[in-house]
């Protein structure tokens, strides 16, 4: 009577050891199957609200670097107050001037810091203000000129104090 | 908006001279970012929007966000058509306006 159960014994470790063998490569031959059906697809992060922002403004153009001339702190003690200046090389004439200046930030909760539209009136293309900065980053200003092309110009500022009430 | 901006333009200017203008407003511009001691959002309130004209024709105007300042301060320019007044607006949350009107000096 004991011959049989323990042959009984063995053969159940057998089919165990089988189906955990089996599952095993099933599992296997499922994930390598796929692998070969679905490549792993490089990470790709939803945009930043900073390039939202920039998109925004751009839509389909291409900014081109250059005549932008931000005057900015290198380093702000206080982010709270940043001042700074903006001009672009215009002739501010009704068939050649820069119809707006965008400022935005690349690491603040909100992007966007302001816009200015301008006119030939303005005669010159500036614009003096002051904004908050949360933290060191790169402050970026799009000019969009009457032939709808856009320019862009940055500058990091570092920041030893945080702003924006954080 | 109680608070009274301030304007700042040259004594005296030119026609075709190009004068810088220079305005601020004292206000909190809350962005809307920060929680009161209890962790509740306190809203946002900024002055939004700022526009000037010149005897009615657009010279200049700004849509400003959380990212500006408190006390918005603004300096542009204008190329002085000649005698006129300045029209100067601005828009806060919710829709408050506050205009001021200003006469530009211009010396023959």
């Amino acid at each position: 009577m004991t011959r049989p159960r323990r042959v009984s014994v063995v053969a159940r470790r057998d089919v165990l050891a089988g189906t955990g063998a089996g599952m095993l490569l099933l599992a296997l031959g499922q994930r390598a199957a796929a692998q070969v059906a679905k490549p792993p697809a490089p990470p790709k992060p939803p945009p930043s609200l900073y390039e939202q922002a920039l998109d925004k403004i751009l839509g389909d153009a291409k900014p081109m670097p250059g005549k932008i001339t931000l005057e900015i702190p290198e380093i702000a003690e206080n982010g709270n107050t940043v001042p700074y200046a903006i001009s672009i090389d215009s002739p501010m004439t009704a068939t050649d001037h820069v119809k707006a200046i965008h400022v935005l930030s690349s690491l603040n909760p909100l992007p966007n810091v302001a816009s200015f539209q301008l006119t030939p009136l303005s005669g010159r293309a500036y614009v003096s203000s002051r904004m908050r900065l949360a933290k060191t980053q790169d402050v970026v200003i799009l000019a969009e000129l009457s032939s709808s092309k856009f320019l862009i110009g940055q500058r990091t500022v570092k920041v030893t104090i945080g702003g924006c009430g954080g | 908006m109680s608070l009274r901006p301030r304007i700042k333009l040259p004594e005296a200017s030119r026609p075709g001279d190009i004068i810088e203008i220079k305005t601020l407003i004292s206000h909190i511009m809350e962005t809307g970012q920060r929680r009161d001691k209890d962790g509740r959002p306190i809203p946002r309130k900024i002055i939004n929007a700022f526009r000037a004209t010149f005897e009615g024709q657009e010279l200049f105007s700004a849509t400003l966000y959380p990212g500006t300042s408190a006390n918005p301060y603004l300096v542009f320019n204008m190329r002085v058509p000649g005698p006129g007044e300045l029209e100067l607006t601005w828009v806060e949350d919710g829709g408050a306006i506050t205009t001021e009107r200003v006469r530009l000096n211009v010396v023959a």
